[in-house]
């Protein structure tokens, strides 16, 4: 190809320096382009194999995996993902209903309210909260909040027990899905707070000025100009927090006593979610154990999945729809 | 002063706003500042707890002796053989995620021209942030360990630890590529230097120390991973310094190891392993926000 | 409805800078009056001070008295809130708020002091939109977004939001700068109508725009870079335009600098 170019070119020089070009450039293109889909590869890899590897498990599941609430792979050889995936879900719902609230206050706190020198250090400070190791906040989790819920809890029992979520009997407190909901709130919280203060922070200046030229008070102003700018950011931080906190492991798996069945008690001795239950059965695991874990592991990967694409299909859109505004 | 005193030393023309709107705004502004304090009580406390505890067991002991011998009820013992593979299951993890990390940021940034593979790929990494780290652990331990045939080892926990640093390392230097101003570019392909030596040259020096500061809190970020290590480099009580054949130890997977026993003496070195595992992500992530900032003021320059 | 504003010995800062100092003047009722001068002397800025919108930037403060009829604007009771609630203000670029209709954005003032019953509310929005010639535009579109319209119409759709509130004063910082030849003229046509029932002030840059609709014209200037801004002569607009007084005010007038 070379000696190709050679004959019919008529100035050698120049076309020689830019064939030289052309196949570092090449080679390079190709690299980036290579390392791009490399990684498109491991998203689809993930799926593969997780579902490779869970096939023979579910094919010698005695019971079935959607509808059983036991987990005995081990054993009996039945299981099903039924009071995991509740647990998951329940467990994350709580921690979304505790840390979206308060992560919107912090990221307004940030954005509208800290005095100016200190909203940078002060935002470095929640980001350090998402910096802590999970491992440590189940640690934490144990040793701290869980004695810290007891009296709160036998007291909620006491006086709001007519309501399902703090019903039950007996044992009230210790190792609970409000212990755990707590610590992943904590956890997915620094996450909701670090965009959704970024949403704010983009809210054009004269939009706030327009608010506040019409003499509105602050609050005022952050409901007429801050809030409906940032909310499709706020609801996709809520779901990527929510993503967050139904794969969180090892801070569950410390936390919750790992029971299966399905209960909205959350003041009583209940909980576990997939993730916890990968955590705390792999050790003891037999092959088919470990191919139910798997199963699960997919269950958890195409739930996260879902919810992580609509966060970011709704982000993407408001990009758009903030570039055709402008 | 009496309402009427009030209103005469009031302007006539200028009214006040109604009590309720003022009210109303106070009591956001109290919400506000209450949250952000509920958000920094568990920061305080974690630290507080995780200091005041791990102090007891933060000694030579702990960091030069791993757990071989030491029974379910003895004291002592040490935390060296996880720290040893945190950091090799770490560098490795970095010299997987870093050169794919920047090679698709490059691909992104300076040849994806906003086609529908760089879309794709853009959308992914986003949503690859959003795979949960156990998910990572259970891929390698259903490929490379399952589906392969390999042993646990550090190398297993490495690659299912990339899988969690690849899209931090894309997005940080992405950002930082873009933040290269086009007349650098334009000024090297006009002095007739092909595209891929001008990013080789100009834009990945000028961004360099941003790039580092992406990579540092990524590493911090999967130092701290607990459950992708469980699932594939296993677990082991001895000293093993070769990632690549047989099972190691990480130091948040002995935290976990030692709070889920029962005894005061792996609850004590549960929190002292805590200290340390804290201690090393806080000073990655200082260090690097420092060097962030280090530079941040030099662009205005 | 309308008021006469007075301005006694103001400063302005940013911070440690001052960005105008010792200004003093009286602004007429039922008139428009306009302010001139090269970019950076201090007449937005000056302007921002008298609807207390300057402080709404950190590190900005104001020293000196002005005076709304009397009443002290920085007085210690006063709250900046309720300034501004009285004294209206239209910026450089149309800011109708993004996610509100045409309907909503006119109503959005309203809406702050309590709920109105929907009819007087649409008599009012109709009528604010009558009073910025912009009605018989958007009347079939009440319900659509404000950004959906032009540049121009968006322009008075802020006036329209500001005059709803039915405010003593109405400020315009540079409102024509980002609009074509003919949303312009649609605005200046507008500002002659508004002077009957407003005390208007404009800032502008351009001076054939001052000559044209305005009464009375300050000229700002600053002696040097860093140097704080100062009203070098006000005078009845024709006057200025003609004989001014100061040498400085007939070179920029003229375009000798500026």
């Amino acid at each position: 190809m070379t000696t190709d170019t050679k004959i019919r070119d008529g100035g050698p020089a120049m076309r020689r320096s830019a064939s030289r070009r052309t196949s570092g450039e090449g080679l390079f293109k190709f690299l980036a382009t290579a390392a791009g889909v490399v990684l498109l590869a491991i998203m689809a890899a993930i799926a593969v194999f997780l579902i490779a590897e869970a096939i023979p498990a579910l094919q010698a599941n005695k019971g079935g995996f959607f509808t059983d609430l036991v987990w005995e792979p081990n054993s009996s050889q039945v299981f099903g993902i039924g009071a995991l995936a509740f647990g998951t879900v329940l467990s994350s719902g709580i921690a979304l209903v505790i840390a979206t609230p308060i992560a919107v206050g912090v990221a307004l706190f940030i954005s509208h309210y800290a005095p100016r020198r200190l909203a940078g250090p002060l935002g470095y400070l929640i980001d350090l909260l998402a910096a802590v190791p999970s491992v440590i906040y189940g640690l934490w989790g144990l040793a701290f909040l869980v004695p810290l819920l007891r009296e709160p809890s036998r007291w909620l029992n006491e006086h709001f027990g007519w309501f399902p979520l703090f019903a039950g009997e007996g044992a009230i407190g210790g190792k609970t899905m409000l212990a755990g909901g707590i610590v992943l709130a904590i956890m997915i919280l620094p996450i909701i707070a670090a965009i959704s203060r970024e949403v704010f922070l983009q809210v054009p200046r004269m939009n706030e000025e327009a608010a506040l030229a019409l003499g509105a008070t602050r609050w005022e102003m952050i409901r007429m100009a801050v809030l409906p700018f940032g909310r499709p950011g706020v609801i996709s931080a809520a779901m990527l927090g929510l993503g967050r906190a139904m794969g969180e492991t090892i801070a569950v798996a410390l936390i919750f006593p790992a029971t299966f069945d399905i209960s909205v008690q959350i003041l009583t001795p209940h909980g576990n979610s997939i993730a916890a239950n990968i955590a705390n059965g792999f050790g003891e695991a037999t092959p088919i154990g470990r191919g139910a874990l798997i199963a699960s592991g997919l269950v958890l990967f195409v739930i996260t999945l879902l919810v992580n694409m609509a966060a970011r299909m709704i982000i993407n859109r408001r990009k758009e729809y903030a570039r055709a505004g402008a | 002063m009496t309402l009427q005193q009030e209103a005469a030393r009031r302007p006539r023309g200028v009214q006040h706003i109604s009590t309720g709107r003022r009210v109303k705004d106070r009591f956001v502004q109290g919400l506000v500042y209450l949250a952000f304090a509920m958000a920094v009580v568990p920061l305080v406390s974690v630290l507080w707890l995780v200091i005041s505890n791990g102090l007891a067991r933060f000694d030579l002991e702990f960091m030069t002796h791993s757990m071989r011998g030491i029974g379910a009820r003895d004291a002592g013992g040490g935390a060296y053989h996880a720290i040893i593979g945190t950091v090799e299951q770490v560098l490795l993890a970095s010299a997987i995620s870093v050169p794919i990390g920047l090679l698709t940021a490059i691909y992104l940034v300076e040849y994806g021209n906003g086609g529908r593979l760089s879309r794709a790929i853009s959308f992914f990494v986003d949503v690859m942030t959003g795979v949960p780290s156990v998910v990572a652990g259970l891929f390698i331990l259903a490929f490379w360990i399952l589906f392969l045939g390999m042993p646990y080892s550090g190398w297993a926990g490495a690659m299912a630890l990339s899988i969690l640093m690849m899209p931090t390392v894309v997005r940080s230097t992405e950002e930082m590529l873009r933040l290269v101003p086009a007349d650098l570019r334009e000024a090297s392909y006009a002095l007739g230097v092909p595209k891929w030596r001008t990013i080789m040259k100009i834009v990945l020096p000028t961004a360099f120390t941003g790039i580092v500061t992406g990579v540092m809190l990524a590493v911090a970020r999967v130092a701290g991973e607990t459950a992708p290590i469980l699932l594939t480099v296993f677990f082991t009580d001895s000293i093993n310094n070769d990632p690549f054949s047989g099972p190691q130890m990480g130091l948040p997977l002995y935290v976990f190891d030692q709070a889920a026993r029962p005894n005061d003496t792996a609850i004590d070195r549960a929190w002292t392993g805590a200290l340390t595992l804290i201690l090393i992500v806080m000073l990655l992530n200082l260090v690097a926000r420092l060097i962030a900032w280090w530079r941040a003021p030099a662009k205005g320059r | 409805m309308s008021k006469q504003i007075q301005v006694s010995g103001l400063d302005a800062y940013y911070g440690a800078h001052k960005a105008i100092e010792d200004v003093s003047m009286t602004i007429e009722p039922r008139s428009i009056t306009a302010f001139i001068g090269p970019s950076g002397c201090g007449k937005s800025t000056f302007l921002r001070t008298l609807n207390r919108m300057h402080e709404v930037i950190p590190g900005a403060r104001v020293e000196g008295k002005v005076l709304l009829d009397g009443d002290d604007l920085y007085g210690a009771s006063v709250e900046p809130v309720s300034v501004r609630r009285m004294i209206g203000m239209v910026f450089q670029r149309p800011n109708p708020f993004p996610t509100m209709s045409i309907y909503d954005n006119v109503a959005a003032g309203l809406r702050l002091n309590g709920r109105l019953p929907k009819s007087q509310l649409d008599g009012i929005v109709e009528e604010s939109l009558k009073g910025a010639n912009l009605w018989n535009e958007v009347k079939d579109r009440l319900t659509k977004p404000g950004a959906g319209l032009s540049g121009g119409q968006q322009q008075r759709l802020c006036i329209a939001r500001a005059i709803a509130v039915k405010p003593q004063v109405l400020l315009m910082d540079e409102p024509c700068s980002a609009l074509d030849p003919i949303s312009t003229l649609a605005i200046e046509d507008l500002m002659a109508k508004l002077k009957d029932e407003f005390t208007i002030v404009i800032v502008t840059h351009n001076m054939q725009q001052a000559a044209r609709v305005s009464d009375r014209t300050a000229f700002f200037n600053l002696a040097g870079q860093g140097q704080p801004g100062k009203v070098v002569e006000m005078d009845e607009t024709s006057r200025m335009f003609t004989n001014p007084s100061q040498k400085a005010t007939e070179d920029y007038i003229t375009g000798r600098f500026g």
